[in-house]
């Protein structure tokens, strides 16, 4: 058993490189397998958020999941910059959500209040701001503004840097990264995979499936299942103007380089990346209402790009017991996880399996609801 | 560094640049107008500060944003002049309005 490689990542976005990066760091041997350009890259098209509040609604195993991932952040941007040189540009100001009626706040302050209600949920601050209060931490707001849900762990950072400082960190420390290599089948002989496209095999002794939506063509090929779909989100990104903003919304954020990013829409289109009129328009609209000094912005461009979403909205970690070695790894927030998955789940990887306090993001948990 | 083409006829119009009457003619695109004025630099980045200027004059490289009767970052070479327009060159970013 001696292969050429001891793991095998199969893509090379955010979820991927996160991962060859956090391995190559413990010492394998590493190559990612990636599709290119060609591929529908959520990591091109996220909003490069590391949000905390309001996530885990139905598995507060996901809140501290995601808590310790924004948690590690810091630390994992030091070493990021420190290592490759690349300042991915994390701040961790806190986070707003704003609401434009009366309805709006309520609804937010029940759901936040049911999240933090549930048993086990991880505890960390959050509050809920009325206007006088949000208006003064965020003086251009609106007069259709009536509040804010605002926690203090939300941060932001430059996620095409993000994904650029893996690439480069993960070749520093000796991973290879093979572009244009889709793989078409996978076959696991004495302890080995054979990952093989139509040129090629390519051995390793554990393979990760990290391939957002290709997961679900790919997971069968290793006795596991990735039942995700393509969930079309459109961005709205504005020209360089002083700043303004120095919180992230989860609809509006400004860059360090002075853009105003909008965005946020959710729509069930399959692979279809084309962005609309109508949803943009959308957008534009409720972010104006927000803050009007939008209104005088140039938009420099639109886009659309593919969430990875899971029928419940929580990620997928898992490892095969029929083929040992395989590993899966999906979700769709590759930015606010990002730490979490070099630092904690490449580690764990690299040793061979996965720790039980993971069990609960298993596909697994799929099976059980369409047996009741 | 620029000089009119010696039977450029087309009527006169003024403009003002930064607050100073600078003189044009009907059909001067606001690029045109400026470069023919002498001004070289029309605006600097908002990430570096380098200066820059018209290169591409089509439309495609938005090197020549100025700000056009108070809109800011509008491409000069695509918009004509017109009598009276006002015209400013920009300093790193935007400022954002009220």
């Amino acid at each position: 058993m001696t292969a050429e490689f001891d793991v095998a990542v199969i893509g090379g976005g955010l979820v991927g490189a996160a991962l060859a990066w956090g391995m190559a760091r413990a010492h394998q041997r590493v190559v990612v397998l990636d599709e290119g350009d060609i591929a529908h890259r959520a990591s091109r098209a996220n909003f490069a958020l590391v949000w905390v509040q309001s996530k885990g609604l139905g598995m507060p195993e996901y809140a501290s999941w995601t808590k310790r991932s924004s948690d590690a952040w810091q630390g994992l941007a030091e070493e990021l910059e420190q290592s490759t040189g690349v300042d991915v540009g994390f701040s961790r100001p806190g986070g707003f959500t704003l609401a434009l009626s009366d309805a709006e706040l309520e609804a937010r302050a029940q759901q936040l209040q049911r999240l933090h209600n549930q048993p086990n949920m991880v505890r960390y601050p959050y509050e809920m701001l009325d206007r006088d209060a949000l208006l003064a931490r965020l003086p251009r707001i609106g007069s259709e503004v009536v509040g804010a849900s605002y926690c203090p762990l939300d941060g932001q950072c430059n996620s095409l840097r993000l994904l650029y400082a893996f690439h480069t960190g993960m070749r520093q420390l000796g991973a290879e990264y093979r572009p244009g290599h889709v793989v078409h089948a996978i076959d696991y002989q004495n302890g080995v995979f054979l990952l093989r496209n139509s040129s090629a095999v390519v051995q390793a002794e554990k393979v990760v499936l990290a391939a957002g939506i290709g997961n679900a063509r790919l997971a069968p090929m290793v006795g596991l299942k990735a039942p995700v779909r393509p969930q079309r989100g459109q961005l709205v990104v504005t020209e360089r103007v002083e700043k303004f903003l120095g919180h992230p919304l989860v609809t509006i954020r400004q860059t360090e380089e002075g853009t105003v990013m909008l965005g946020d829409s959710q729509e069930e289109a399959g692979l279809d990346e084309t962005v609309g009129l109508g949803v943009t328009a959308a957008i534009a609209s409720r972010a104006v209402r927000m803050f009007p000094l939008l209104k005088s912005l140039n938009v420099v461009r639109t886009w659309a790009g593919l969430r990875v979403m899971t029928q419940d909205g929580f990620p997928i970690y898992d490892e095969s017991s029929s083929r040992p070695g395989a590993f899966l790894a999906t979700c769709h927030s590759g930015v606010t996880l990002a730490a979490g998955h070099a630092l904690t789940l490449a580690p764990m990887i690299a040793a061979g399996s996965l720790s039980s306090d993971l069990d609960v993001f298993s596909a697994r948990r799929f099976d059980v609801q369409t047996a009741a | 560094m620029f000089r009119r083409l010696p039977d450029a006829a087309a009527a006169a119009v003024t403009i003002a640049v930064d607050g100073h009457f600078v003189p044009a003619r009907v059909g001067d695109t606001v690029a045109a107008a400026l470069l023919a004025a002498g001004f070289g630099t029309f605006r600097t980045t908002g990430v570096s500060g380098a200066s820059r200027g018209p290169y591409c004059l089509m439309g495609v490289c938005f090197d020549c944003l100025v700000a056009i009767d108070g809109i800011g970052s509008r491409q000069a070479c695509l918009v004509q002049v017109r009598e009276g327009m006002r015209v400013e060159t920009q300093r790193g970013r935007r400022p954002v309005g009220p």
